[in-house]
């Protein structure tokens, strides 16, 4: 593959593929007319998020979508959504935030002010449970959350606080289960479709626009939440995001990985102490 | 047929294994049929609810197979003789020998789905991913049998008559694109003896 994509940069693409070929042309198109980088995202997802959009939008190949892409904003902003939005829900994976309550709030209540970043906080169901978590704790006061994502779009859904009110249920179960210790209705009002939440959630929240592939350090944090948002990444780029959170980290700093990611095959598994195996906690040497 | 010796991680052998209903069982049977030398990678998508229970599936499996069992993370490189089974609530993806993991969404109600396996493998691994696809009640696999058959891969399929649902064997055998239709015992068999002769 001639552009943008060599085998150095980009592991994983097929040399031998018609369709490979085409997705790194595409990729190369996007970056140089819109600025956005995917060239070093994970093959595997990549693949099925274009075939997705090139299916949705009625077209017979790659080819044909790199032309619409080009040429129609509104075809890019779609694939932008499809890059960008991740499944999720508040308090995922309970047992996460249980960790966190044992294992880093004991660390936060030893600073009068900290700082956490949500890197690539999607349409922010984990930036609310953060931040009804660390109210819970006597926390948000002294707290400033940062949420942070590529896509202007998924933070505007952030902002608004409205969450589709057919999802409360299931939230509901993980809330309690995340060892929530209020009702979690409290937090909510529920009005026709959506679930509002509380604005006082979100005081010591910003929404800003931060690309993980492109932008550097803007700040240090003591604690870095970044789950599932790099398993779409290859491993160069995450390595990369591996340096900036290294970077953004306070001594004994706190980094949040997903439950199925891994400092183990990155270099900068010596950088850290483990504080919980399962809920990948990390905590930044010296 | 003349074969250059190739290295690369794309060109590594390996084996997609996609169950449903009734497939621990068939799991179990597969797995035990197949030593602790084979020399590729298996990747396993069993259908299940979102709970937490992989452990106990690796755990059950494990007692079964002289081949080490685990519940892969994200961007693992892939070992022969070892079984890779898709973590409760995430699609499991290969990349050039590597795991690729993803929470994106169900894929026809399904995450992890069998579909996202097969076709991950097709695009990366071409001809040289044998996908099998076990008992079951959907129709799980059968596009991501006809990609790897594209791809120029080898689809093996449990006979539906030993399969304790036949919708999901069927659905795929009606695309066409079964190279073979075993009956689970002679599944394993029929594995190694493919591993033997793509070393030769």
């Amino acid at each position: 593959m001639a552009v943008g994509l060599t085998e150095d940069t980009t592991p994983g693409w097929r040399q031998d593929s018609l369709e490979d070929l085409e997705a790194g042309l595409l990729l190369e198109a996007v970056h140089r007319h819109y600025g956005f980088d995917f060239r070093q995202y994970s093959p595997a997802s990549l693949r099925r998020r274009l075939n997705k959009r090139m299916v949705d939008e009625d077209l017979g190949s790659l080819s044909q979508l790199q032309d619409r892409i080009l040429h129609d904003e509104a075809v890019m902003e779609r694939l932008l959504l499809d890059l960008s939005i991740n499944v999720t829900a508040m308090f995922r994976d309970p047992g996460f935030y249980a960790a966190f309550r044992q294992h880093v709030v004991p660390l936060l209540r030893t600073y009068p002010y900290f700082r956490v970043w949500h890197a690539g906080c999607s349409t922010g169901e984990e930036v609310y449970s953060m931040a009804i978590l660390l109210h819970e704790e006597g926390l948000l006061d002294r707290a400033r959350i940062y949420a942070t994502d590529m896509n202007e779009a998924v933070l505007d859904r952030a902002r608004s606080g409205i969450f589709p009110v057919d999802q409360m249920k299931a939230h509901t179960t993980n809330y309690v289960r995340a060892g929530g210790t209020a009702a979690f209705s409290d937090y909510y009002l529920a009005k026709y479709d959506g679930a509002l939440f509380h604005r006082w959630l979100t005081d010591n929240v910003v929404f800003a626009r931060h690309n993980l592939a492109t932008d550097g350090p803007f700040n240090e944090f003591h604690v870095v939440v970044c789950r599932n948002v790099m398993i779409y990444f290859d491993s160069n780029l995450q390595g990369r995001v591996h340096d900036l959170f290294h970077d953004s980290l306070v001594r004994r700093g706190t980094l949040a990985l997903g439950a199925k990611e891994s400092m183990r095959f990155t270099a900068r598994e010596e950088h850290y102490d483990i504080l919980d195996q399962q809920w990948k906690l990390y905590r930044k040497r010296t | 047929m003349t074969r250059d010796v190739d290295t690369r991680d794309e060109n590594r052998e390996i084996v997609c294994i996609g169950a449903s209903w009734g497939g621990l069982d068939a799991l179990r049977v597969l797995l035990a049929g197949i030593p602790a030398s084979f020399p590729m990678p298996i990747c396993i998508v069993q259908h299940r609810g979102d709970e937490n229970d992989v452990e106990l599936l690796i755990e059950f499996l494990s007692k079964v197979t002289e081949l080490s069992v685990e519940e892969p993370e994200d961007k693992q490189p892939l070992r022969p003789g070892s079984v890779y089974v898709a973590p409760a609530g995430y699609h499991l993806m290969v990349n050039s020998g590597y795991t690729a993991l993803s929470v994106e969404d169900r894929v026809r109600y399904s995450r992890p789905s069998i579909d996202v396996l097969f076709e991950s493998a097709a695009s990366s691994h071409g001809r040289h991913v044998t996908a099998i696809v076990l008992t079951g009640a959907n129709d799980d696999g059968a596009r991501g049998a006809q990609a790897v058959h594209r791809a120029g891969g080898t689809v093996l399929v449990q006979d539906p008559d030993t399969s304790e649902r036949s919708e999901m064997p069927r659905a795929t055998i009606a695309t066409g694109v079964a190279d073979m239709v075993l009956p689970l015992e002679q599944l394993a068999d029929e594995l190694v003896r493919r591993s033997a002769e793509a070393r030769t």
